[in-house]
């Protein structure tokens, strides 16, 4: 069944939006992840421009992430203040991001870089994950146990001014890093059309040792509010968030997301680690090779205007 | 206003009448088969069909039969920049651009036969017939002209919008029924851009333009879609405050349909 975009202004068949969003839903269900970093590229194979995609999927994200938060909020999984922490650099970095993506669509370089952004920051995240859950695997091969690293190993963050006690995460931390890590999350998730999450939740629990406990939960608000901003932004600056796109895409994202959750408690923590990394990486050496090979078309057309 | 004045204005306006189709008498009229496409949900393209005849009358010369038919509908007008991508530092880049200025966003032109047999290339040029004749405005430099027809952007540009089937060009579309009835299809793309588009067609004869006319149509989005683009455009906010509420309700009924506990 064909329905027709009012602000992509293409027609799509809805089934396979559907379909693209379950999909997608599954597998942020499955990590814990918002999902964006696949949503954004697949719509633009099928053809919706980058620009409308990058802001569409900002809504769709708002979706997936508030549905994870109630359930970590009745878990008490929250924390409050480290969200509030994170916020506050999160909205900074979102209105920035936006800004900046209006300035590069005007130079014609956003799709540049988009596509340069999901290189190197997919290929990075992915290939450190993938390397993480290998060791990780092999570590439980040989049966040998890593006590996981808790307070105590203070790092160089530990020393930095500002130091403010987190109640639910048991910890207490200067806010320059935790206001730092949201500012730029909250520029690439704009920026990118992603969550954020897949970066943010290694983040979290590698350098600023958030306990497990809380660091999904805390980082759903995040992206929720930086989601919710960067769609109200996209929607006054742009006018490219498509309300009905959005809506199929949920739909499909928030049902996906329960039978990918249920799929992912059956798989082994460092397995899915594994997976999740691969996945990453995979979307990043796919953009890296568009920019390497000589493209079909090297023209471009774009509209700027009209004028009468 | 005088007697005298008044007949002299309206010989002024006769005599202008007449200076634009020599001394020819033909006459086109035609007639489009829908004035006002409506684009809807379900919109995927649609195809109209004009038609229409070629009248004559006691000052035509009644040997002549041997009529060309040139058609060219011309979409809203916008401005367009078409980028060109090159080799920087190992990956392609979008590096030269051109800006086409106030060009058609939709452009179809059909004939009965090959351009180069209805008229002389001269003739062409000056009637913009066939894509590589039509005027495409860019900006070069400070300057505003078109360039050749084989300008490495003018071309991409053409091609482009050509895959899309947005430009087109058909010299058999157009088909004389009889002698002086013919018709010719106009399709419109699902990509097809909003607005009004004029339609312009031009009756040749041996080589030389005899007589011409326009008509037009309008698409425009209706009801719901309408209402959505109108809406984010006009009031980006509200409209970018329903959407934010739209996606916290469909999380928050996910979460109470699928809860667990």
């Amino acid at each position: 069944m064909q329905l027709y975009l009012p602000i992509a202004d293409i027609p799509v068949n809805i089934f396979l939006i559907l379909a693209m969003g379950a999909a997608v839903g599954f597998v942020s269900g499955m990590f814990g992840i918002g999902g964006g970093f696949l949503m954004t590229p697949l719509l633009i194979f099928v053809g919706i421009a980058p620009a409308v995609a990058v802001a569409t999927v900002a809504s769709h994200i708002a979706a997936s992430s508030f549905s994870g938060a109630i359930s970590y909020w009745r878990r008490r999984a929250i924390d409050p203040a480290l969200a509030l922490v994170l916020l506050s650099g999160g909205i900074v970095g979102t209105t920035l991001g936006v800004w900046t993506f209006t300035q590069l669509r005007a130079l014609g370089q956003l799709d540049l870089l988009i596509a340069l952004s999901y290189v190197v920051l997919l290929s990075t995240v992915g290939g450190l994950m993938l390397w993480e859950g290998m060791r990780a695997i092999l570590r439980v091969r040989r049966g040998v146990v890593v006590p996981l690293r808790r307070s105590g190993s203070h790092g160089w963050i530990h020393g930095l001014p500002l130091k403010m006690r987190f109640k639910r995460s048991k910890i207490y931390l200067s806010v320059v890093p935790v206001v730092l890590v949201g500012l730029i999350i909250g520029f690439v998730g704009a920026v990118m059309g992603i969550g954020g999450g897949f970066i943010l939740i290694p983040i979290m629990i590698y350098l600023l040792r958030v306990p497990t406990s809380t660091v999904i939960g805390t980082s759903m608000v995040l992206t929720l509010v930086t989601m919710v901003f960067a769609t109200l932004l996209h929607a006054v600056t742009n006018h490219l968030v498509d309300a009905v796109l959005a809506l199929i895409l949920m739909v499909g994202g928030v049902t996906g997301a329960q039978f990918g959750a249920r799929a992912g408690q059956k798989i082994r923590g460092e397995h899915l680690r594994l997976l999740l990394g691969m996945l990453i990486l995979a979307v990043g050496l796919r953009f890296a090779i568009e920019l390497v090979i000589r493209p079909d078309d090297l023209f471009t057309i774009r509209e700027t205007g009209g004028a009468g | 206003m005088t007697a005298r004045s008044l007949l002299a204005t309206v010989g002024l306006a006769l005599s202008a009448a007449f200076a634009i189709p020599p001394a020819h008498a033909e006459r086109l009229i035609v007639s489009v088969s829908n004035h006002r496409v409506t684009v809807t949900p379900n919109y995927s393209g649609e195809e109209l069909v004009l038609f229409g005849s070629v009248e004559k009358d006691a000052a035509t010369p009644a040997t002549r039969t041997n009529y060309d038919l040139v058609v060219t509908v011309s979409g809203p007008r916008a401005d367009m920049v078409t980028r060109r991508k090159e080799r920087k530092f190992g990956i392609w880049v979008n590096t030269d651009y051109r800006q086409f200025l106030d060009v058609p966003t939709y452009l179809a032109l059909f004939a009965n036969r090959p351009f180069d047999a209805i008229a002389s290339p001269d003739v062409e040029r000056r009637q913009q017939l066939g894509l590589k004749n039509v005027l495409l405005t860019q900006r070069v430099g400070t300057d505003y002209a078109d360039v050749v027809p084989n300008d490495p952007f003018r071309s991409a540009f053409v091609r482009l919008r050509s895959e899309h089937g947005l430009y087109r060009e058909a010299t058999s579309a157009v088909t004389f029924l009889t002698p002086t009835l013919f018709r010719t299809g106009i399709p419109l793309p699902a990509e097809v851009p909003i607005g009004t588009y004029d339609v312009e067609i031009k009756l040749f004869s041996d080589g030389a333009l005899v007589t011409r006319t326009e008509t037009a149509f309008e698409i425009v989005k209706v009801g719901f879609e309408q209402f959505v683009a109108t809406s984010a455009r006009q009031n980006g906010f509200v409209y970018g405050l329903v959407t934010v509420f739209m996606a916290l309700m469909t999380g928050w009924m996910a979460s109470i349909v699928f809860r667990k506990d």
